[in-house]
């Protein structure tokens, strides 16, 4: 009992427990050790598993370099809403003691190899990386952040899409983003966008497919609508590498697909084209 | 067609008629009945639509007499040029466009169409744009902004087609682009909800100096149906979805999201479409003329604002 478990997809704390987990991917065991080593990348198929947010800083940026904006931004209730399983503030609250985060996404300036960049990450275990008020607002503070400091401004979307228990408040967080990355782009400030598993809906159809360069991890899902809910609308089977990254590659709305190994070195050889001052 | 919240009003309007249709005498005795049921009808109806519940209201947006752009543009524009394509993939029928005059304004108009008839529903796709339908409305706008026009934005989709071509032909990225784009638009941009505002399908064309929107019209982060399914676990719970989801225009009013609310007469659009699109003409023309007098820069840095200041959050202390 508790040697095998599935790997943090499907559950964070058995995961911890396990000697082994079972890939999500492949679905061969492997130990739990040689996972973790592997910044979470199945050895044997690629497989990448979702990150927090700390994991992910820790990847890309240089040791001792990041500095956070805006922690405080949290959550409020502003349509006091109420579900059938209970209330938004309720869960919100549940999300904030599970992560330690305020909301779905950390946001900062840190330093790539050496290159002070803007960062934002967004983190799918906080309600499901939802782009809602403060997710929003941290994201436009970010962006004119970099447009002050004449920074390029990289965004990691994990994200199932806008956050319904905000409405159509959450809804215009997609307008006041693009708003923040249109700013970016009148001032030549690079924007990179990177996808991970997985990139949907309200984030997909806002800041997180109108970057000036647009990076995948191998095998992230991303697409507009769920693929449930396009099957039911055209009563199909759809392909099974559908809304992956390589099907993204291959239909031209992804510039390239990146290891997560190769992440860091990756957008600082990007980044060295980027810079109009060297030029 | 009537609604369930409408049926008392439809018995009586089915009196009215049958009696019409009887009297050939005109007796006085006739002629008082008739009064007293049209002014029944009359405060039914005000009752009726004083006390909407929002799922009411989702109907009323859905309402098959509702007046679709296709009657909106006849009946406020003196003249309409529409443009096709979006000069990459195909044109889109679910999304038109084109020169428009209305108000002696000329202007780009864009929307979506729904379709009244079976064949014209299928052949709009039921109002759900795909991609190159947001990529002609882009290559539209920025035909208006070269030619210093003002743009009017009327927007009725349930959603952007979930479909398998429209995902392969970057649904996300043409909303996505569009939203950006928008931003940045040095002419006025008049966007008016006339029936339903479905999620990121409406938002694609609704960045704007000025949101208007019907008084029965709903504007929603998703359908309450979807939102049902997915929080709820049941579709049919429907209505409870659009209650906690604050979709219509009196809440997206006190949100800030919508600017100005046209009025609709009690008895909604589709009881009297002339008056609903002379209401819509009005308020389109007086903004036009409005922000045509705000110079580029302050229209872009004054949109600007409006959508950076929508938000509730708040400063938790660590």
């Amino acid at each position: 009992m508790g040697w095998f478990t599935t790997s943090s997809t499907k559950g964070d704390k058995n995961a911890a427990k396990g000697l082994f987990v079972v890939c999500p991917g492949c679905k061969s065991h492997i130990f739990e050790e040689e996972r973790k080593n592997n910044l979470k990348v199945c050895p044997k198929c690629n497989h990448h598993d979702r990150l927090t947010y700390k994991e992910r800083l820790d990847l890309i940026i240089d040791p001792g370099t990041f500095r956070e904006f805006n922690s405080h931004i949290s959550t409020t209730d502003p349509l006091e809403f109420v579900d059938g399983k209970g209330s938004y503030a309720d869960k919100a609250a549940q999300a904030k003691a599970k992560t330690g985060m305020n909301e779905a996404i950390v946001t900062g300036s840190g330093n790539i190899n050496g290159i002070r960049v803007v960062i934002g990450v967004m983190d799918f275990r906080f309600l499901g990386g939802s782009l809602a008020s403060g997710t929003g607002e941290k994201i436009l503070l970010a962006a004119e952040h970099a447009l002050r400091m004449k920074r390029a401004f990289i965004l990691f979307s994990a994200s199932g899409g806008a956050r319904m228990h905000e409405g159509i408040i959450s809804l215009m967080q997609m307008a006041k983003t693009c708003a923040g990355i249109s700013k970016l782009n009148k001032a030549n400030i690079p924007y990179i966008s990177v996808m991970t598993d997985p990139t949907f809906g309200g984030v997909s159809a806002s800041y997180a497919t109108v970057g000036d360069i647009n990076l995948a991890e191998p095998g992230a899902m991303i697409g507009f609508a769920g693929r449930r809910v396009i099957e039911q609308t055209i009563k199909q089977k759809l392909p099974k590498d559908f809304q992956t990254s390589e099907y993204l590659l291959d239909h031209g709305f992804v510039d390239a697909i990146v290891n997560r190994s190769e992440m860091k070195d990756y957008l600082h050889n990007v980044l060295m084209y980027c810079s109009r001052k060297k030029a | 067609m009537s609604l369930d919240f409408e049926k008392e009003i439809a018995d009586v309007e089915k009196r009215i008629a049958e009696l019409s249709a009887l009297d050939k005498s005109r007796s006085p005795k006739r002629k008082a009945e008739l009064t007293s049921l049209k002014r029944k009808v009359k405060s039914m109806t005000k009752k009726v639509y004083s006390e909407l519940s929002p799922w009411d209201t989702v109907q009323i947006a859905r309402h098959a007499d509702r007046p679709l752009l296709r009657d909106f543009i006849d009946g406020m524009c003196s003249e309409f040029l529409e443009l096709h394509g979006d000069r990459h993939q195909g044109d889109d029928k679910a999304m038109i466009g084109g020169f428009a005059t209305l108000g002696g304004q000329r202007c780009m108009l864009i929307g979506m169409v729904k379709g009244r008839s079976v064949e014209e529903k299928v052949e709009s796709n039921f109002g759900m744009p795909n991609p190159e339908g947001y990529r002609k409305a882009l290559r539209l706008m920025k035909l208006a902004e070269r030619y210093g026009l003002p743009i009017v934005c009327m927007v009725d989709t349930p959603a952007a087609y979930p479909g398998r071509e429209a995902e392969e032909r970057g649904q996300a990225e043409a909303i996505a682009r569009n939203l950006t784009e928008m931003a940045a638009l040095e002419v006025p941009i008049i966007v008016v909800v006339t029936g339903e505002g479905g999620s990121g399908g409406a938002l694609g064309i609704a960045v704007g100096d000025a949101i208007l929107m019907l008084r029965y019209a709903v504007y929603s982060v998703i359908p309450p149906e979807g939102c049902a399914a997915i929080l709820w676990r049941d579709a049919a719970k429907a209505a409870d979805a659009a209650d906690a989801l604050k979709i219509t225009a009196d809440s997206l009013l006190e949100f800030g999201v919508i600017d100005e609310i046209v009025d609709e007469p009690a008895g909604g659009a589709h009881r009297d479409p002339e008056t609903t699109i002379a209401a819509t003409q009005e308020a389109i023309v007086r903004n036009i003329k409005k922000l045509k007098r705000r110079g580029a820069k302050r229209l872009v840095d004054q949109r600007y604002n409006k959508f950076v200041k929508i938000g509730r959050f708040k400063h938790a202390r660590s």
